[in-house]
Formats: structure tokens, sequence, C-alpha cells
């Protein structure tokens, strides 16, 4: 990181570079936060040997071949197997629990899933509370290829180290390997545990409310929009909750400066989970 | 003058790693509870490891410390230390943004992010201390603040626990002062007593 050939990145040139992106190809990135977006952009250029924000315009403007390429490279995709374990326990023995209580389904949504752990993750902590057959999951990102990746299930045997730290101190009733065979280095998961999950692209900026669900995951998604984006987004996650549905988010992020706070309650603070109560 | 003292800075960045503990417990008992300047500190920490940290620090600093929301607003004076597990940088507009983005320098949250963000928004404005740490994570953000015409200050190599995140910045950067974490403190003394005469 202490190579610094690249110049600043100026707030006008990445104006010109979201408003390209959006006459060509319609997403939206006017609206991510400025500090998070100014470093994927970078990592861009230094990842492609561009030399600077005009070059990667020029790219986009006329390879629209690169153009998914370059969504894959500006989202995060940095995510593990029960991350935050203690929320899960909280899912597991409050959350879900909760919902099941009055309804004998459960429709969840992961919003902005990434690479899927956190998808394989409900799914064990379903398994194991008999409920997986009554579930069923629809998992999104705006990234084409890392949902490909998340539908195959198949994850590096080094992830699978901090995943089984992160299980252990969720106490899971077995192990993280009764879900996976090996197989050249790669857990693969056992088809049969996703097999209600259904993982399609989803832009959550620009795309429309397409279902409605007891329970939303959209933990650390938000914290890469601005405050105004976070609005219009938290308004797409309310309503695509059934009225007493939850909505869980990161437990750093926040509900208390978007407009439609008091439509929710919270119910776990530490975890960050809150409840739909006023339509 | 011993220190290049201005009223012109708006706020101070702090990073550390192992053998800063010591220092920045020092550092935030020293500190007036009405000290003018909002403070972001970015101090190597276990990722799983949630609670604890706050409250460790707080136990003799007069300043409340708050680990921040996404997108909280900057308070004057305020004191933030950046969240297991999450990058924190500054955007503009005065609020502060968590990231769950790749490890830099392995950590996160690391210190050339909140860094090299405070510097692109507070520019000459900005006073960067960095204290002992067993990386280089911190010189990258570091170079930063001196080109953007900020103060940059490293705790002295000598009295370091661990002097290699010192040293790091020292071989990449010019910086302004070489202190002792007694001289950090009194540095800081001398400045808030020039933003209440002024």
């Amino acid at each position: 990181m202490i190579d610094d050939n690249t110049p600043d990145i100026e707030i006008t040139e990445l104006r010109k570079l979201t408003q390209v992106i959006k006459d060509k190809y319609d997403y939206d990135f006017k609206d991510y936060a400025m500090s998070s977006f100014k470093r994927r952009i970078k990592r861009v250029l230094d990842l492609y040997k561009f030399k600077n924000v005009e070059k990667l315009v020029s790219v986009l403007e006329n390879n629209p071949d690169f153009f998914e390429e370059f969504v894959s490279e500006i989202t995060v995709n940095v995510t593990e197997m029960f991350r935050d374990p203690t929320f899960w326990k909280v899912l597991k023995e409050q959350i879900i629990p909760n919902i099941l209580l009055n309804h004998n389904k459960i429709t969840i949504w992961h919003a902005g899933c990434s690479s899927g752990e956190e998808v394989v993750t409900m799914c064990m902590t379903l398994d194991e509370m008999g409920a997986l057959d009554k579930a069923k999951i629809i998992a999104t990102d705006i990234d084409t290829a890392i949902i490909n990746k998340a539908r195959n299930g198949t994850y590096s045997m080094k992830n699978m180290e901090v995943n089984s730290k992160n299980y252990a101190r969720y106490q899971g009733t077995r192990s993280l390997e009764y879900y996976y065979k090996e197989v050249n280095g790669e857990a693969v998961i056992h088809k049969s545990l996703l097999e209600n999950v259904s993982y399609r692209k989803h832009d959550l900026v620009q795309g429309v409310v397409f279902s409605k669900f007891d329970l939303i995951l959209c933990r650390n998604v938000m914290i890469y929009f601005n405050q105004s984006l976070q609005n219009a987004v938290l308004n797409k996650l309310h309503e695509s909750l059934f009225k007493y549905g939850y909505l869980a988010i990161g437990s750093k992020e926040s509900l208390i400066w978007c407009e439609i706070a008091n439509k929710f309650i919270i119910v776990n603070n530490e975890e960050k989970v809150y409840k739909k109560v006023k339509d | 003058m011993r220190y290049n003292l201005s009223n012109k800075y708006k706020a101070i960045v702090i990073g550390g790693s192992a053998g800063s503990f010591q220092g920045i417990t020092q550092i935030l008992a020293s500190i007036p509870k009405d000290f003018p300047l909002p403070m972001f500190l970015c101090l190597h920490r276990l990722k799983h490891v949630r609670h604890g940290f706050v409250e460790a620090l707080s136990i003799k600093s007069n300043k409340v410390i708050a680990e921040p929301f996404d997108k909280e607003n900057i308070k004057k004076g305020g004191v933030y230390l950046a969240p297991a597990n999450y990058h924190m940088c500054l955007e503009l507009g005065n609020t502060l943004a968590l990231s769950t983005e790749e490890l830099v320098n392995n950590s996160r949250p690391a210190i050339d992010l909140t860094f090299e963000s405070a510097s692109y928004v507070f520019r000459d404005k900005l006073i960067g201390i960095l204290l002992s740490g067993a990386n280089r994570d911190g010189a990258y953000g570091m170079m930063k603040i001196k080109q953007r015409d900020g103060l940059t200050i490293v705790q002295d190599p000598n009295e370091s626990m661990i002097n290699a995140m010192p040293n790091a910045a020292l071989a990449v950067t010019k910086i302004d002062h070489v202190l002792t974490v007694n001289q950090i403190v009194d540095f800081l003394i001398e400045l808030d007593k020039l933003y209440k005469i002024s």
C-alpha cells in the first residue's frame, strides 16, 4: 500500500464516472458512500494498471464486456460463516422461534448475499432447529459472478478455519464438517442443505420490491451507501417485510438517522435486529 | 517554540498497535474533558471481541469514548474508537463511515484507512499521531497526512515498546515531531491552551 503512484481521485472525476455508468449501463453508484467508493475505484485503477479515472471511463464506454468485471471488483465481498456468532444465537433462540410461533412457514431474504456464507449459515441454523423444510430463502446480490459463486456453495478450506472458530463461539450442536465434503482443498456444501434457496441477481438501489418476507438480513451492505441512499433502500426493505417481520443489519449500523425509523422497533439492540411495527 | 502549535487544526487521528495501550491510556487520562478537537483512534484489536476495549480505555479517560455507528455525525471534542472488525473512515460532510472491506496490512481496522480518509477530509488541518506497533500500518497514512500538509507526530522509537510502526513512518515520510508519550501529552495540553485563549 506504500506505493503511491496514482494521483488523488477527484470528486468531479467520480461524478463523471458514475454518470457514464448510469447512462450506459443503468446502474446508479452516485449515492455510494464517498470514502469507500473512492477506495474501490482506486483499487480498480491499481488492479488493471489504468493510469487515471479518465482511462477507466473510456474503457467502460468502449468495452461493455468489462462492466460485469468492474462491478465485481468494486463491490465488497468479504464475509464469513457465523460472522458475529452472538447474532446467530439470537436468531436461533429468539427471532426464528418467534416467527414460527405464528406461522408454519418462514420466508427469508438475504439482501446483498455476496459469496453466500451467510446463506449457508442460515441453512445450518435452520437445520439445527429442525426448521429447514419450513423455510423459503431468496439470496440476492448486484454482482453476477459472486451470485454464481454463492450458488456453487464451494469455499476454500483456508477460510473454513475462521468459519469453524465462529461456529464454536456460536455453540452449534454439530460441527461444520457435518455440512460439507472436502474436495481438492475446497469445502463443498451438501446440496441438500441449500435446496430451499434461490439465488438471483438484484440491485438494491434500482431494483423493485419483488416479494414479502418474515425476515430480511441486510448486514453491512448499507454502510457502502450515503445517508440519502440508505433512506431509500430502507424504504424498500420496509415494503418487503410483512408487518411484524424482522430486519437484521450489521452490529455497527443504525436506523436512527433514517426517516422511517419510527416504523420499526428495536428487538435486540446489541445485534441490531429490528421489527416492522407500522406499514 | 518547541512544537508547531496552531489553532488551525480541526481533528486528531491516533494509530497504535502492540505496545500502544499504555501510551493511549496516558494521553486520554491527561487531556482535559473539554479538549476541543475530535479524536479518531484506530488501534489494532482482536477481530471477534466486540466488547471491553472502550471500557478499558475509559477507566482513566476524562473523555467519553465511543465506538461510532456507520454515518454517525462527528461531535466537537468527541473521541471515536474504530470498532472491532470494521475499518473506520472519515467522510465529507462531518460524518464517519464504517466498512468491512478486505484487511489492509493484515488489519481491520487499519490505521492507513482512518488516516488517509481523515487527511482527505481535513487536509492541512489534521494532526496524525502514530504510536508503538509491530507492523507498518499507518506509514502510508502518515505520508498522506504530510502530503496534504497536516502535522505528523510519532512516538519516539526509543521509548516505543515495539518500534516497527514509528520507524516505518519515519522511513517513508517527513515526521514533524518525534516525541515521548509525556511530550505528546505536553503538546496536546499546549494546544488546548492555545484554543482556549484564541
